[in-house]
């Protein structure tokens, strides 16, 4: 199939459709109302459903009856709107369902704004709900790559039958660019879901529980959910280098949209003589501490960049150890960091400091 | 011989945890019947609320969802959306049902979806320990309303059945009642006829019981029968608020 001219948001909803989702459960809210919107209008043609849920509190629980009966279920929103699914996930990832979640972030904290921002991370990776679990976290930084990763994450929820997140800013989910779509799944050809609760037809009851009333038994679970969170850890750590070849002065990480802006600063930089390459974290958990830890071994300093006050630095730290300087640069609210503010604080951390420091001036400059 | 009277096979063998004199049993077993009789029971997917029902799992000889404290309408929208072909009903008591999850109740109501709902109205939050619920009487004692409820603080006890009554789809409601042998006759005509619309994905299907809770009462079984059809019956009217025969198709003039 030839390429397609799409935006961010549609394409999202095509590669569930291709991925063999049928089933889409949503709530409007900027900036991420095309995917629902498309899939009202593309659904129909694949025999599949859309349902808008009065909330977004209903559409997870929407997905969680889904996903229960066996089917690949989606739904997506924006940061204030995942907020209100943490409940739900947290009972999805207990009962080990598969389904996939978009998450196009917006600046928060509270109502925040609609535009683009990076905020969300902590959430994402930490949990979102309460008690031990984890999602598997992707964060693509094209409009290509959300296709791609959209697509796997229906085939990475049902091998480790867990919730799957799929992380973009609002630039994912708007801007337009070529894509090529992968091939349509026979639903049909799909594995079957022994475990799903379908009907118990020649064979005792299937049942979709969270409830262990006894401490042992859940202590039993937690431990073998956390034994699948090891596995997931070791298996699906996925990243992206570039410029990382040589030594470096200076080693940026960044993921998303983000990381192609950091890229334009770095090309600048590189072209001038400067030393320093891009570490894109894919998967954002499992994170791939092991693979940061390797390559920033090459480089005198870490620059984290992201559209945040600083909310990646704890994985960047957890990876590179204590011992290496770290520096955070971020915007948020919004505000995008451009190429030339990545060039200004590469230009600044790889200035020839002079030898003394200047004498404090008296009263105020100029 | 004919076998006139015999254990439901879709309930399990488990030993219930219900208090003496509670009549979820007795709603169990009207569910179980129902599945039974219209061959249901390998195509039935329950869905079990929070609440004193939490374990109703354990007791539905089916698949079961467990759902989160009041979704479990919307765990059945997705589960019945999914396979139309599945009977997926949900097992509700009234803190589930009419305080944490009347927006669940509310909108799968008004989107007519196929599914059943098991409303269990016994006027107090049971499985935390006796707390005072939407459906609570004005005046009844409570853990949280010591000193009875008052409607000028909390307003009256929601009457369920009525409300989603006014929604303008097509739609079963009932409220029944299970303290006397004629009554719980009654209730079985009324949740079977919902499963069987549900069997031919008519309506959204919904069906209150009227129901004891001795222990939190803080009375006997028998006190408790005399206290619901004394103080329940005549705020909860029993009938059938509506029903698909009754629809009118929807026109732009007649609304």
């Amino acid at each position: 199939m030839a390429k397609v001219l799409m935006k961010g948001c549609e394409a999202i909803g095509e590669a569930a459709v291709r991925a063999g989702c049928r089933n889409f459960f949503g709530y409007p809210i900027t900036p991420q109302t095309e995917v629902p919107e498309y899939l009202a209008k593309r659904f129909p043609e694949v025999g599949g459903e859309f349902v808008q849920a009065e909330s977004e509190v209903a559409a997870i629980n929407m997905l969680y009856g889904g996903a229960g009966v066996g089917k690949r279920v989606l739904t997506t929103s924006s940061s204030p709107g995942i907020s209100l699914m943490a409940e739900g996930l947290s009972y999805i990832a207990a009962c080990e369902l598969p389904i996939v979640l978009v998450n196009i972030v917006r600046a928060g904290p509270g109502l925040g704004g609609i535009l683009p921002a990076q905020s969300d991370y902590h959430q994402a990776t930490r949990g979102i709900g309460h008690g031990d679990f984890k999602l598997i976290v992707l964060a693509p930084s094209s409009v290509q790559e959300a296709v791609d990763l959209i697509y796997m994450a229906f085939d990475l929820a049902d091998k480790w039958r867990n919730p799957v997140m799929v992380m973009g800013d609002g630039m994912i989910g708007q801007m337009m660019e070529p894509v090529d779509f992968p091939e349509m799944v026979n639903v049909s050809k799909l594995p079957k879901k022994e475990w799903a609760a379908d009907g118990a037809r020649g064979r005792g009851p299937n049942i979709i529980n969270s409830l262990f009333l006894n401490e042992v038994a859940l202590n039993d679970h937690n431990f073998r959910l956390k034994a699948k969170y090891d596995r997931i850890e070791a298996e699906e750590r996925r990243h992206e280098t570039w410029g990382t070849d040589g030594d470096m002065d200076v080693l940026v990480v960044a993921y998303g949209t983000m990381a192609r802006i950091v890229k334009t600063g770095l090309t600048e930089f590189r072209e001038a003589g400067g030393r320093a390459g891009l570490f894109r974290p894919i998967s954002l958990w499992p994170f791939p501490h092991r693979e940061l830890g390797a390559v920033a071994r090459k480089a005198k300093r870490v620059l984290a960049v992201e559209m945040s006050t600083g909310q990646i630095l704890d994985d960047v730290r957890l990876s590179v150890g204590l011992n290496k300087k770290v520096d955070f640069f971020g915007k948020t609210g919004g505000m995008v960091p451009t190429p030339d503010d990545v060039l200004e604080q590469l230009r600044a951390l790889t200035a020839k400091k002079p030898a003394k420091k200047p004498a404090k001036k008296k009263g105020r400059s100029k | 011989m004919e076998k006139v009277f015999e254990y439901p096979e879709s309930l399990t063998r488990n030993q219930t945890h219900y208090c003496p004199g509670c009549t979820h049993g007795v709603i169990h077993r009207l569910v179980a019947e129902s599945l039974d009789e219209l061959g249901l029971r390998e195509r039935a997917v329950a869905v079990a609320p929070v609440g004193c029902a939490v374990l109703a799992y354990n007791y539905f000889n089916c698949d079961c969802f467990e759902a989160a404290h009041g979704r479990a309408p919307a765990v059945a929208t997705g589960a019945k959306r999914c396979r139309p072909d599945l009977i997926v009903y949900t097992y509700q008591g009234d803190g589930d049902l009419a305080s944490i999850g009347t927006a669940e109740i509310v909108h799968a109501a008004n989107r007519g979806e196929r599914i059943t709902v098991i409303f269990v109205n016994n006027a107090i939050y049971g499985m935390t320990g006796g707390q005072m619920a939407p459906t609570t009487m004005p005046g009844q004692v409570t853990s949280t309303s010591p000193f009875g409820r008052n409607t000028e603080q909390a307003g009256f006890p929601m009457r369920v059945a009525e409300l989603l009554a006014t929604l303008r789809g097509k739609a079963f409601i009932a409220r029944v009642a299970v303290h006397t042998p004629m009554q719980v006759v009654r209730a079985k005509a009324a949740v079977r006829r919902a499963f069987e619309l549900q069997a031919k994905n008519e309506c959204f299907t919904f069906v209150e019981l009227l129901s004891t809770c001795p222990t939190n009462w803080g009375m006997t079984p028998n006190e408790a029968t005399d206290w619901l059809e004394t103080n329940m019956m005549p705020y909860y009217k029993l009938g059938v608020f509506k029903d698909p025969d009754d629809f009118v198709p929807y026109s732009v003039t007649g609304g």
